[in-house]
């Protein structure tokens, strides 16, 4: 059965590749600070499961002091130049997307036919994984098909995405890092916490005050866990279950369902969220790093009020 | 009776990126100063925070794509995409990112949010035909119209997936809102929650999109 694993073994390798060429990139000042950061992202892609807990936990500070240190920076591998890059995009035409769109086309198309069609019943993938085992061989028939079609020197690959990876740097590991963090936070008690502090917000007797401090409670609290995930068990147990649905009977299905979504409004406004908030302004190589936030507050807040309103109106009807 | 100190640790996270500091070493020294005050030893701490990191490394995997994002922008296909919405006599940065949003909250909603994203389609593909159509209605882009143009980019990525995949029911977040609501003893199947996303999703689409189209406006004005 093809498992995660795979994957793990596929992206370790890569960055694998990715630390030895930073190693003798001569033109980095700080190439065998690179090597370390990506090489024990490759040890802890491929070895993670043999090194033990205290492996894992002593692997995470190395990255952290790497990245917390100033000892990763930006490379400049081999790529194309501006001109050189127009004139391969007027000679190739659109034909160019073609390999872009292979990958989202693998993923869909894949997705899609081993859910929907007699193929998924063999049961030679993970379940629930079999989207990303589609994204991998996307990204491995994409390849393929630019090497047999515009032959690139045979570290092109490797060297570009080491482009890449480094223009994010130490982000690209960040929403791991977090994920973790929220881990110790819950393992600490931070929920329970948190729950004690906003019931002592609620008023009493008032229906709409008390969804409005649930929708409120859920994006502040995903706010600091950076995930609605988080949050959401610990509003459903302070106010949630006890009040909306207990004492006022308002429908669990819409207080559940719209409370998530509440929380999510809460991702748009949190540099916690890395993953969506931090990584793509370090991808599209923004001057302000919360910049994306900047843009979603005004989307965030609104969308927060009707969230607030649908709860009310559709869960007491 | 509830323990609080165990709250400091967000107060670190919280100062620590306030004043600016590496969030990798902000989130290390929250997360073992919290794993202290919750009582636990050291040795503890850096293995329950290496566990949780092995055990999310699923995180990692959509990395995977960067050499196929990068070979392609070495043969141009950023240039390209700019290309063509340049030869589209109507589009603008405002349409075509509502129309983006239009096709993320829709193939969220049937369970294909892993078929789009910020290295996928975001970086390769919408930005530079965002920048490609704001400097068709504006001229010239200055640095901080461009930074604006490329954050709404990413911010219609994220608004589009967030208010799309609660409408499919067999997402993680779905799944675990059935399991909280079951122990209090509230059964619900997942489809029975995921109707209610819809009216959220429709109204995320309302306010965004109307965004878009100030953001256009707003473009519009040649400087």
């Amino acid at each position: 059965m093809i498992t995660l694993h795979w994957l793990y073994a596929l992206a370790g390798a890569m960055f694998a590749a990715f630390a030895i060429l930073s190693a003798f990139d001569a033109s980095n000042r700080k190439r065998l600070g690179n090597a370390a950061f990506w090489g024990l992202m490759a040890v802890s892609l491929l070895a993670g499961d043999w090194i033990g807990d205290l492996g894992n936990g002593l692997l995470v500070l190395g990255l952290a002091a790497l990245a917390g240190f100033g000892f990763i920076g930006r490379s400049h591998p081999p790529t194309t130049d501006d001109s050189e890059r127009a004139a391969w995009s007027g000679r190739l035409g659109n034909k160019l997307f073609l390999p872009a769109l292979i990958i989202p086309a693998t993923a869909l198309i894949g997705t899609l036919a081993y859910n929907y069609t007699p193929l998924g019943q063999a049961g030679w993938i993970e379940p629930k994984r079999e989207t990303y085992v589609f994204l991998g061989l996307g990204v491995l028939l994409a390849l393929a098909t630019i090497f047999a079609w515009l032959r690139p020197p045979a570290l092109a690959p490797l060297q570009e995405g080491r482009r890449l990876i480094d223009a994010i740097g130490w982000a690209a590991v960040l929403p791991q890092m977090l994920a973790s963090l929220g881990v110790l936070f819950a393992a600490a008690g931070i929920g329970d916490a948190i729950g004690a502090l906003t019931r002592m917000a609620i008023p009493e007797g008032s229906v709409f005050l008390t969804v409005a401090v649930f929708g409120i409670g859920m994006a502040l609290f995903t706010m600091i866990m950076g995930n609605a995930f988080a949050a959401f068990p610990v509003m459903a147990a302070a106010i949630g279950v006890p009040l909306l649905i207990g004492q006022y009977h308002g429908d669990p299905a819409v207080v559940g369902a719209i409370g998530m979504l509440a929380g999510f409004c809460g991702t748009l406004m949190t540099p916690m969220a890395a993953n969506f908030n931090l990584v793509p302004a370090a991808l599209l190589e923004l001057k302000d790093q919360y910049g994306v936030i900047r843009a979603q507050v005004a989307t965030a807040l609104p969308l927060l009020a009707v969230n607030i309103l649908l709860i009310y109106l559709l869960a007491f009807r | 009776m509830i323990d609080y100190w165990p709250l400091i640790g967000i107060l670190l996270v919280v100062l620590g990126f306030a004043l600016k500091f590496n969030p990798m070493l902000v989130v290390t020294v929250s997360a073992i100063a919290t794993g202290l005050i919750a009582g636990m030893g050291p040795v503890e701490v850096v293995s329950t925070f290496g566990k949780a990191f092995n055990d999310n490394r699923i995180i990692a995997i959509v990395w995977i794509v960067l050499p196929v994002i990068g070979l392609l922008e070495r043969f141009g296909l950023q240039q390209r995409a700019a290309a063509v919405i340049r030869a589209m006599k109507n589009a603008t940065t405002g349409r075509l990112l509502v129309l983006y949003l239009v096709y993320r909250q829709l193939t969220a909603a049937i369970g294909l949010h892993s078929t789009a994203g910020h290295p996928q389609t975001v970086r390769p593909l919408v930005a530079p035909m965002a920048l490609a159509a704001a400097e068709k209605q504006h001229g010239a882009l200055d640095e901080d119209t461009a930074e604006t143009v490329k954050a709404f980019s990413a911010a219609t990525d994220n608004v589009g997936l967030f208010f799309g995949e609660d409408i499919f029911f067999a997402i993680g977040s779905i799944v675990l809102i059935q399991q909280i609501l079951s122990t209090y003893g509230y059964e619900l199947a997942p489809l029975q929650l995921a109707v209610w996303a819809i009216p959220s999703a429709i109204a995320a689409f309302l306010i965004h999109g109307a965004r878009l189209l100030l953001l256009d406006r707003r473009l519009g004005r040649r400087p």
